[in-house]
């Protein structure tokens, strides 16, 4: 393993078609760290998430991993390299159970050893889904789906793992419970990248973050700074 | 302020799973009227019985007197209650002007406009901000102006009662309060509104009162005021910290 950091983006640019999204962002994620995403919807963010786990082919730029070049190449073998994103949006299999989402999640080869044991896992952090382990997917509420969701990819051993808001529809309390968990997750060595609406607990766990703004990096710093940074309390954090 | 809608004895099952149990609540003319509880507890479930949706397995839904309980969606939009996805369900392939015609021609009260409602639409994509965007695929938008065309295209329905289900979820707090602002100014034109939302900031800013599910079952009902210091509601839904941080996001709107 290279001693750089674990994911290194370098003037990455994404277009859909014609429309350019990504304009040159750079940044890094060094093992163990959480790095966090901020900036408003239609900044970039879910676009840089969809190209890192090659589900978007970059116009420009490189994407490293573990010092391996990634960018460019399929979705499936990215996971194969422990790089993992949690969608936005859930995106289940609706008419298989619960468990049966769960332990496609651990199908990786890297992962289908450990599946019991990360099942317990996702059961100690979601009991609601070890309750419901035999229903279908497709008739959990909107909340119970994103569990399962998080849930899902957890099961796949990541190396690193990508959120894409994971507090989507998740009651305050459950919040509360996951941004704890995903801190847990880091101490227990997997690296995070976190997008995420929800800025101020984002900065209270992150290490670092960068504001991303019309495809650009505006503003970077450590969880603290940007806590502290009057722009970011005006702009994301709803301080008048 | 006279019951707008009125609904006694809503339940529903799923196989052996009660996911609404005996709900009677009523919500006036005019009042934003919030819905809140743990995952699970039953909240869209009760939306997509009254949207027409989903047939009770028991129970009565009235709305200005009339028994409407199983119905068929369509009927219920004519009558006037359209309803907000959480994940929004837009038409993706089609433009964000298309969309909302598809409202504005199917989904109102009075029969479908057969002449361009092209002034109409205007209006509405002006309303909600999305103006700029209005030849643009529906699948292509980021999530703020999807949320925002979820309310437009249940907007052009021209609904008496408005049905939002986490309008705010995935919003940064700048573009949350924007949408805020758009359901207040909806409740000054007459809209009355029955909202369910996890972020409590906005729900304690915006709702007249608030009815929290817990298990499918009534856990309390009252004031933001009431809802934020019942210790049964901070216990199963808004644990301590959350239940300090919106107290603090009311005060400061005082």
């Amino acid at each position: 393993m290279s001693a750089g950091p674990l994911l290194e983006v370098d003037g990455l640019e994404v277009a859909y078609g014609d429309v350019q999204v990504i304009w040159g962002i750079s940044f890094t994620v060094s093992r163990g760290e959480i790095v966090t995403l901020i900036g408003p919807n239609g900044a970039g963010k879910t676009t840089t998430l969809r190209a890192l786990s090659g589900l978007l082919a970059p116009r420009a730029g490189r994407i490293r991993f573990g010092g391996a070049e990634v960018a460019g190449r399929p979705a499936h073998e990215i996971v194969r390299l422990g790089m993992i994103q949690i969608p936005e949006g859930r995106k289940l299999w609706p008419r298989m159970t619960v468990e049966e989402n769960l332990l496609l999640g651990a199908f990786a080869p890297r992962a289908r050893g450990m599946a019991r044991q990360q099942l317990d896992r996702v059961y100690a952090l979601f009991p609601r889904l070890k309750a419901r382990l035999r229903q279908l997917a497709g008739t959990l509420s909107g909340g119970e789906q994103q569990m399962c969701a998080i849930g899902r990819g957890l099961m796949s051993e990541p190396e690193l793992l990508m959120f894409d808001e994971p507090s989507l529809g998740l009651a305050p309390l459950l919040v509360d419970e996951l941004f704890a968990r995903i801190a847990d997750i880091a101490r227990q060595g997997v690296t995070i990248l976190l997008v995420e609406q929800k800025v101020a607990h984002t900065l209270e766990i992150a290490d670092r973050g960068y504001i991303l703004e019309t495809g650009r990096t505006v503003l970077s710093g450590t969880g603290e700074e940007l806590r502290e940074n009057e722009y970011v309390q005006r702009s994301y954090l709803g301080a008048t | 302020m006279t019951d707008l809608l009125v609904v006694e004895g809503l339940t529903r099952h799923f196989g052996g799973l009660a996911a609404v149990t005996d709900l009677h609540f009523q919500v006036k003319e005019g009042e934003i009227f919030g819905i809140i509880g743990p995952n699970g507890a039953g909240k869209t479930t009760a939306f997509s019985m009254i949207a027409g949706s989903l047939k009770p397995s028991r129970g009565s839904i009235r709305f200005r007197g009339q028994e409407i309980a199983a119905w068929p969606s369509h009927r219920v939009v004519h009558l006037g209650i359209c309803r907000t996805h959480q994940i929004p369900r837009p038409f993706t392939d089609m433009t964000v002007h298309e969309n909302v015609e598809v409202g504005f021609r199917y989904g109102g009260r009075r029969t479908a406009p057969r002449g361009p409602v092209t002034t109409e639409i205007e209006r509405l994509l002006e309303f909600t901000a999305l103006s700029a965007w209005a030849d643009t695929t529906a699948g292509a938008l980021p999530t703020g102006n999807r949320k925002r065309l979820e309310l437009a295209r249940a907007l052009a329905t021209d609904p008496v009662l408005l049905l939002c289900d986490e309008i705010c979820g995935g919003l940064n707090s700048a573009e949350t309060q924007a949408m805020l602002a758009l359901l207040r100014r909806l409740r000054e034109a007459g809209v009355t509104i029955l909202y369910i939302e996890h972020d409590m900031r906005a729900v304690m800013g915006i709702c007249d009162r608030i009815m929290v599910l817990n298990y499918g079952e009534k856990l309390a009902e009252g004031t933001p005021h009431d809802i934020q210091h019942d210790e049964g509601v901070i216990e199963a839904y808004l644990g301590r910290r959350a239940s300090i941080r919106s107290a603090g996001g009311v005060e400061r709107r005082a």
